[in-house]
């Protein structure tokens, strides 16, 4: 018998607020995160509007553990406060018996915001404009004033499961995967191997990103996969809907307690759902597009049905990847009708991108949890924004209104750009 | 529940001592250094001038030529990960797609795409500044930036593909395109200790029976203006040594002053057993014990002096192969010739492997080699295999006196001719406090 990897804790910081009750009603809600940038000034920028999170102070929830994380950088400090609420919920600080070294982490983290207003200072008064070329000592002179060693290093994608690891003190495992927009998703599987294996007894598992900087506004915006709905932010998500014109960038953070069943059990923890499969491929087709016949979805969510030792029949609702680009959605929807045949067209399936926005590496944890909390509270949240069916998108989106769902077994998708493919099978937690 | 063994059948290796693991491998024995003054920007306005840099790399030699144009949205770092990549499938004697497609093997494909998985850890990639300073540069008001003009016009000076040179994932996802590696596929982010961290769950990966091939390791490259000055700003670099750049690494040396940055990949072939001996292939070793563990003590500021975190990682490695320590036989230390942090990996290594540690032979290349990031552990490891092939252990340049503090019995000067059956190999990441170790042993029947 394998051991069995079950969700014992889950704290958020998402476009929507900070609680996980707050924003599940407001997903039900059918409500939105996204509006006009704040973080700096994008108003010549194609795309003007993103989903950040707002009115965030890591001091609030960290207390008195904030000294030693007051310079985790914006994304850190969405992780830190995710896994506190995620910690808390799991009660673990009341196990005296918890053994430190069988405490792990497994983040699909991104890069932090790049310090871009001391990035640009020596990049400017370094450029030698007749010679066309970079002066790299005039260069190095002003990024020697400009730059902090420790903003610097707080950007690596590691930070976040050091800055956890210490705040935990989870000696056992320490990894972080940054796999673009299948991160989070790719963490929590493998995470869910490492306890299945006996590396670990308790995984703090998740993602964190923020790209809501110049560069990375910059880098969607030249790429064209941001929508450009200036006028209409709120209904510019529009995943599966034939107006879609790209995904809106978010950012935030999602962390999930994973825990060996009977470590829970011993202990008398709360258990959310059972993690039961795990599915990760690559299309190995190009940088640039998904595979046209969505092999390497099909293969990962075939994948994570295998794992689970279920049968596709079983799968009652998909939380789709579902960006609002039009090639993601085309594929991802190609992909659920060839691997799931007749029986696609009854299966909803749903994008909580419509209201959220996509956080990158973070997409992933934040969306399974909304599918955890689906599983307690046999609801579906909608795909929001939907008014135009499109003929290459014929599945059940869920459109703008909630559903009450008899759901036991949740199959959660993520993508990432490259041709990374990771998805999550999730059960309500029978003993 | 069994798991399925796994083996090591290929080494990939691009450094500054060479392409291929075999060319660095006999530089080191040979006691060159890959470290000079740094060609690829003026380095003259930095503290540290010197580096270990890869020469004559040219994509072209290791991709098919259908694949040549996308060099351009490469960053160097995924030109090193696909070089590292070709060098250890054609090692391996696998034929996969790229191996067929660009001649170097005849044709047919011989491995199950959708069994074939690539984890190939990385750093965060700089941008390029000569492309975006000249960019940033258009969009200035009043001799700063601003970023109305950016919005409006500059940004169109970045070409559409700009983002995708820099995600740290690609290095995995252009191995995987070239190769057709449709299996499970990751990229893993932990500093220095990614290379471990990425060939230990791509053994993890194959034990479980989840893809029968692994393309794993690292790659990275810190030579670039940003780059250095990310590990020149916290005080990390050895500065005094611009004019004799061979001696300014000195692992595990009393005059050890810090590191010096450099570029490479490190890739290894790891192979599900009875696939490997189905098809007669070679085998280096066995990996047999794996783990990692987090420093919970303050890393900001200094590692933890006594190496706690990288402790237990060795523990555990030993406890999941059921070996003493007393047989090990070579240990792979990082040794990046870092006061601090050298000392805390003696530490380490004296606390796991308790009396033992003063008389094992430790491998520590960083002298010769530098220290590139993510790919430096999966070069280390390579460079072990072939050791333990050969009977013989490269010299450590620069341990010159050896330090009494850390008290390891640290390989220099001369190589060491033994014969080696069992390696434990370590790495660690500078800032952020992921520890790991890594077990292989001789493969006997």
């Amino acid at each position: 018998m394998r051991r069995r990897v079950v969700v014992t804790g889950m704290g958020w910081i998402t476009p929507m607020g900070h609680d996980i009750e707050h924003v599940w009603q407001k997903l039900l809600d059918g409500g939105s995160g996204i509006a006009p940038t704040t973080i700096f000034d994008a108003a010549t920028f194609p795309t003007q509007f993103s989903a950040e999170v707002k009115d965030f102070e890591l001091a609030a929830f960290l207390q008195d553990d904030f000294p030693q994380h007051k310079n985790a950088s914006r994304q850190v400090g969405f992780a830190l406060a995710a896994a506190r609420q995620a910690w808390d919920q799991s009660r673990l600080d009341e196990d005296h018996a918890l053994e430190p070294a069988m405490v792990g982490i497994y983040m699909g983290s991104g890069e932090g915001p790049l310090d871009f207003d001391n990035f640009a200072v020596p990049a400017v008064k370094g450029w030698n404009h007749q010679a066309n070329t970079l002066d790299t000592c005039q260069w190095a002179e002003w990024a020697y004033k400009s730059l902090s060693p420790t903003i610097e290093f707080e950007q690596d994608p590691n930070m976040a499961i050091g800055h956890l690891a210490t705040m935990f003190n989870a000696q056992g495992p320490g990894f972080n995967c940054l796999t673009a927009c299948a991160a989070s998703t790719q963490a929590i599987g493998e995470a869910t191997m490492l306890i299945r294996r006996g590396d670990a007894d308790v995984m703090i598992s998740g993602g964190c990103h923020s790209m809501i900087h110049p560069m990375g506004l910059t880098g969607f915006c030249r790429l064209t996969a941001l929508s450009t709905r200036n006028d209409s932010v709120q209904t510019a998500s529009r995943p599966f809907d034939q107006t879609r014109d790209g995904f809106v960038l978010g950012e935030g953070a999602g962390v999930l307690i994973l825990e060996e069943l009977q470590h829970a059990m011993r202990r008398g923890a709360p258990v959310l759902g059972e993690i039961i499969g795990y599915g990760s491929t690559a299309d190995a087709f190009r940088i640039t597009d998904i595979h046209d016949e969505g092999r390497g979805a099909i293969a990962a969510m075939r994948g994570a049905v295998d794992d689970a030792g279920v049968s596709l029949a079983d799968v009652d609702y998909i939380s789709a990847h579902g960006t609002a680009t039009q090639e993601n959605d085309k594929i991802e929807t190609l992909a659920i009708r060839k691997l799931f045949g007749d029986r696609a067209s009854k299966i909803p399936v749903s994008s909580v991108k419509s209201m959220l926005g996509h956080l990158i590496a973070a997409a992933g944890a934040v969306e399974l949890i909304t599918c955890l909390l689906a599983l307690r509270d046999q609801v579906i949240p909608p795909t929001t924004n939907y008014q135009h069916p499109d003929p290459n998108c014929d599945l059940d989106y869920v459109p703008n209104k909630p559903r009450k769902a008899q759901l036991e077994i949740v199959l959660s998708n993520s993508f990432g750009f490259g041709g990374q493919n990771d998805t999550l099978l999730i059960r309500t937690f029978k003993p | 529940m069994t798991e399925r063994r796994v083996v090591v059948t290929g080494l990939g290796a691009v450094g500054p001592l060479g392409i291929g693991l075999p060319t660095t491998f006999d530089a080191l024995l040979q006691g060159r250094s890959g470290i000079a003054r740094i060609q690829a920007f003026d380095p003259s306005g930095f503290d540290a001038q010197i580096a270990g840099q890869v020469p004559d790399l040219k994509i072209r030699d290791f991709v098919p030529r259908s694949y040549r144009k996308s060099a351009k949205v490469m960053a160097r770092e995924i030109t090193l990960a696909i070089a590292a990549a070709f060098e250890a499938v054609k090692d391996a004697g696998i034929k996969t797609r790229c191996m067929v497609e660009c001649g170097a093997a005849q044709p047919p494909v011989d491995v199950d795409s959708t069994r074939l998985g690539v984890n190939i850890g990385a750093g965060l990639i700089c941008a390029d500044l000569t492309e975006l300073a000249g960019a940033l540069a258009t969009s200035v008001e009043n001799e700063a930036f601003s970023y109305k003009e950016w919005g409006r016009e500059g940004i169109n000076n970045l070409t559409p593909l700009w983002l995708l040179k820099y995600l740290p994932n690609m290095l995995t996802c252009h191995v995987t395109i070239v190769h057709d590696a449709q299996g499970p596929a990751n990229t893993i982010t932990c500093g220095e200790a990614s290379s471990h961290l990425s060939i230990g769950e791509a053994f993890r990966t194959i034990a479980r029976g989840a893809m029968d091939v692994g393309i794993a390791g690292g790659a990275e490259s810190k030579i670039s203006p940003m780059g250095l000055i990310r590990q020149s700003l916290p005080g990390r670099l050895a500065t005094d040594y611009n004019d004799r750049p061979d001696q300014a690494c000195r692992p595990f040396d009393s005059e050890r002053t810090g590191m010096v940055i450099s570029e490479g990949g490190g890739l290894l072939i790891l192979e599900e057993l009875q696939r490997a001996q189905s098809r007669d292939a070679y085998i280096y070793a066995e990996l047999v014990g794996f783990a990692s563990a987090n420093d919970t003590h303050d890393w900001n500021t200094a590692p933890d002096p006594q190496g706690q975190a990288l402790a237990l990682a060795i523990r555990k490695a030993l406890a999941e192969a059921s070996l003493q320590p007393e047989q090990v036989d070579l240990v792979v230390a990082t040794g990046n010739g870092l006061p601090e942090h050298d000392l805390s990996e003696a530490r380490a290594l004296h606390a796991a492997l308790g009396k033992h540690a003063a008389r094992v032979p430790v491998m520590a290349t960083k002298g010769a080699l530098g220290n590139n990031g993510a790919g430096s552990g999966a070069i280390d490891l390579a460079l072990a295999c072939q050791a333990m092939r050969r009977g013989v252990v490269p010299p450590s340049s620069n341990t010159a006196s050896p330090d009494p503090k850390c008290g390891l019995n640290v390989v220099a000067r001369q190589p060491l001719e033994t014969g080696i059956n069992t390696i434990l190999s370590v790495s660690y990441a500078l800032s952020g406090g992921q520890n790991a170790a890594l077990l292989l042993r001789r493969w006997q029947q």
